[in-house]
């Protein structure tokens, strides 16, 4: 039983850091047709933006204040990788609409290039952040300890997706971004600005990597290639959930998240990567959609 | 259908990443090949009052920096040499190249040292991977590696002397240590590639041969960042002592995750065989107290050829850095080097293997006196089981005099009983 409540709370922790990579990967792909390749190196970034912060608060605030760092790195991630994620957009992913495979091998440069320069500034070898010393330790509820990193990370995840949730259906703007999703030709008929609603949306997309970022930072050390452990999982948690829908995109984590803890408890790593990889191509080949789909009346559908 | 081939876009673009992250960890395991015992000339001297030698290691990649410290420790020995006078009458000059964390690119640039650049000898590698990689060019160009890093045992290349420890004078005396100690139920954690399989497969006939239990092992991927499935199984199989064989990044997130549930060493003590002090650095003191490490040198091993390397090496390349285990045996591989050469009076290989293969080769190393054993190319050296202190140096509970190197356990009789072989 404790076995049991431990490896679903396992679960649910790593799902929740799947859910804030793929909310980000969802709407973009949702919105434009892109596959951003780069999606994992925002997170990297996030998580980099956590460590200098880190080092900001060592060097110039006293001890007494040192803890807060986290605090001040959370916006400070979101930021920093939603104005990245803004230029990334305005000059290179605008310039590649409706050419899906350009797109795909520009953002995968654009991951490589990104990759190379955290390990020119930050070095080769992972840095370390230390987490605020109130998240230290967990607690213990009959023979199970919750730790306060992954229970934190669990609450401030669900803070993000109720914010999505309510930039995307109840802001002017997330109608505006719905309605593009579903026919961008009728949308800009009405009046709406679409290439300014891709921007914005595929920034928030990309800060809220950076945050998943300022999370996995808590969990373990931070090297150019953390983004690629986590985007694997975000893009499986894509294609299950199905495109464009919040809901398609939580369930779709949730079921990669705990099926990985599941199936790695009961075999050994590897092999829970494999059935996990083999249970949505199963489930795929029933449901190529994937779990969500948007109904739609434009024509290419 | 539009949507349905972006789904499927999708999945390839998925399956295109995961092959990356795994491209990352694939090791090329060649084959030895065919061992040219035949050792000949491969290189002249570069000029009348120089001799050229090659270091590579990986300047770029994931395992630069552990290999940048090595490179530096050889730098240092370099240096001192020429300072001194030089090996025979000669001054060294190295010649680097960047093996990129890739075995393949060792493979490529230890054939360009050799027959392009013509140096006498290669110090370098890290990962037993890339020193299979190199092993085959070194026995066909009959040239000679110097590998600095401790590993796996199972080999005895007449072209490699191999300066760190056999496993027998770093994981074997570290099991009978722990046993010694009273612990009875291991748990073997380790990355997946060649020397934690090895070593577990070492471990294990070990500790079945004294009658004890090892209630679990696990392997985490190379670029596994969540240990919390691992944990939990640690947590079920209530092991008296964790055998730590993870590398790399790896170490970081598995103490984070245990010390996030308020594991320490009284909990769940550890016995790491790649945590020197570099790693404590990167993971934190303060999570490591407490824990044990085996190795055959600490930066805080006493004696006064050590307080020498430790302040050279601090002047050379910054305060902040420290010494380990792996800097020390490359440090001591360019100084056995020159012994080698001078005992055989000339610098080619033939001369130089035939000066090491007759026995004697000696260095007053920081670790304690070390000895080439002429039949397998590895060092007598002594082993140290030590433990993390709260200032991030590890401090020895326990040495032995020095241990004659075992590579193929040929000696232990369980060893030989379980049949334990290479894997390739």
């Amino acid at each position: 039983m404790e076995q049991l409540i431990n490896t679903l709370f396992n679960g649910i922790s790593l799902s929740s850091i799947i859910l804030l990579t793929s909310i980000g990967l969802a709407i973009t792909f949702g919105l434009m047709k892109v596959i951003n390749m780069a999606h994992g190196e925002f997170l990297m970034i996030g998580a980099y933006m956590t460590f200098v912060m880190q080092q900001i608060f060592v060097k110039f605030f006293p001890e007494s204040v040192r803890d807060i760092y986290y605090f001040a790195a959370i916006p400070f991630a979101f930021l920093v990788t939603f104005l990245l994620g803004s230029l990334l957009e305005r000059f290179v992913i605008s310039r590649l609409y409706g050419r899906e495979i350009d797109s795909l091998l520009a953002t995968y440069g654009i991951s490589l290039i990104l990759q190379q320069a955290a390990r020119s500034i930050f070095g080769t070898q992972g840095v370390n952040v230390n987490a605020p010393s109130f998240l230290n330790g967990g607690i213990t509820i009959g023979g199970c300890t919750f730790s306060y990193n992954r229970l934190f990370i669990i609450f401030m995840v669900a803070l993000c997706l109720f914010l999505v949730w309510l930039i995307m259906y109840k802001s002017n703007f997330g109608k505006q971004m719905r309605a593009v999703m579903q026919n961008r030709t009728m949308a800009q008929c009405m009046g709406i600005n679409s290439r300014r609603v891709d921007n914005i949306t595929f920034s928030i997309g990309s800060g809220l990597a950076g945050i998943a970022g300022c999370s996995v930072a808590l969990l373990g050390s931070i090297d150019s290639t953390v983004g690629q452990s986590y985007i694997v999982n975000s893009f499986m948690a894509v294609v299950l959930g199905g495109v464009g829908k919040l809901l398609g995109t939580v369930i779709g984590s949730t079921i990669i998240g705990s099926a990985s803890i599941f199936t790695e408890h009961y075999t050994s790593s590897t092999i829970a990567k494999a059935i996990v990889l083999l249970i949505v191509i199963v489930f795929l080949q029933k449901r190529p959609q994937g779990l969500f789909v948007i109904k739609s009346r434009s024509l290419d559908e | 259908m539009r949507k349905l081939e972006l789904t499927k876009a999708a999945a390839l673009a998925a399956a295109a990443a995961m092959m990356m992250s795994l491209s990352g960890c694939g090791g090329g395991s060649s084959d030895g090949g065919s061992a040219s015992s035949e050792v000949t000339t491969a290189a002249a001297s570069a000029g009348d009052d120089t001799v050229k030698v090659g270091l590579l290691h990986s300047l770029t990649g994931s395992m630069a920096i552990s290999e940048k410290a090595v490179s530096d420790a050889e730098k240092l020995a370099i240096s001192e040499i020429n300072a001194a006078g030089g090996v025979l009458g000669k001054q060294i000059v190295f010649v680097e190249e960047d093996g990129a964390s890739e075995p393949s690119t060792f493979a490529t640039k230890a054939e360009k040292l050799i027959d392009g650049e013509k140096v006498t000898t290669i110090f370098g590698c890290w990962t037993s991977s890339s020193r299979k990689a190199v092993k085959p060019i070194v026995e066909d160009y009959g040239s000679l590696l110097w590998y600095p890093v401790q590993y796996e045992g199972m080999e005895a290349s007449p072209n490699i002397v191999y300066t760190g420890a056999a496993p027998n004078q770093q994981i074997v005396p570290a099991i009978e240590y722990l046993i010694d100690k009273g612990y009875k139920k291991f748990f073997l954690l380790g990355s997946d590639y060649v020397f934690p399989r090895t070593a577990n497969m070492i471990i294990n006939a070990q500790v079945k041969a004294a009658g004890l239990e090892v209630v679990g092992e696990e392997y985490a991927d190379m670029d596994q960042t969540d240990f919390a499935a691992i944990i939990s199984k640690i947590e079920a199989a209530q092991p008296d002592v964790i055998i730590n064989t993870l590398n790399g990044t790896g170490n970081v997130s598995f103490f984070k995750q245990m010390s996030e549930k308020n594991y320490t060493s009284k909990e769940y003590m550890t016995m790491s065989f790649s945590i020197a002090e570099e790693e404590v650095a990167t993971i934190g003191a303060n999570i490591l107290q407490g824990h044990m490490v085996s190795w055959n040198y600490y930066q805080t091993t006493p004696g006064s050829v050590n307080e020498a390397f430790v302040s050279a090496y601090k002047a050379a390349y910054g305060e902040n850095r420290v010494t380990s285990d792996p800097a020390e045996a490359a440090y001591d591989a360019v100084y056995l080097w020159k012994a080698a050469c001078e005992k055989a009076g000339a610098f080619d290989t033939a001369s130089v293997v035939a000066a090491i293969e007759a026995g004697g080769i000696s260095f007053d190393a920081p670790e304690g006196t070390v000895t080439i054993q002429g039949d397998n190319h590895h060092l007598v050296k002594p082993v140290r089981i030590g433990e993390v202190g709260a200032d991030g140096l590890i401090n020895e509970v326990y040495a032995t005099d020095p241990v004659a190197p075992d590579p193929y356990l040929a000696t232990y009789d369980w060893a030989v009983a379980a049949g334990i072989q290479p894997l390739e």
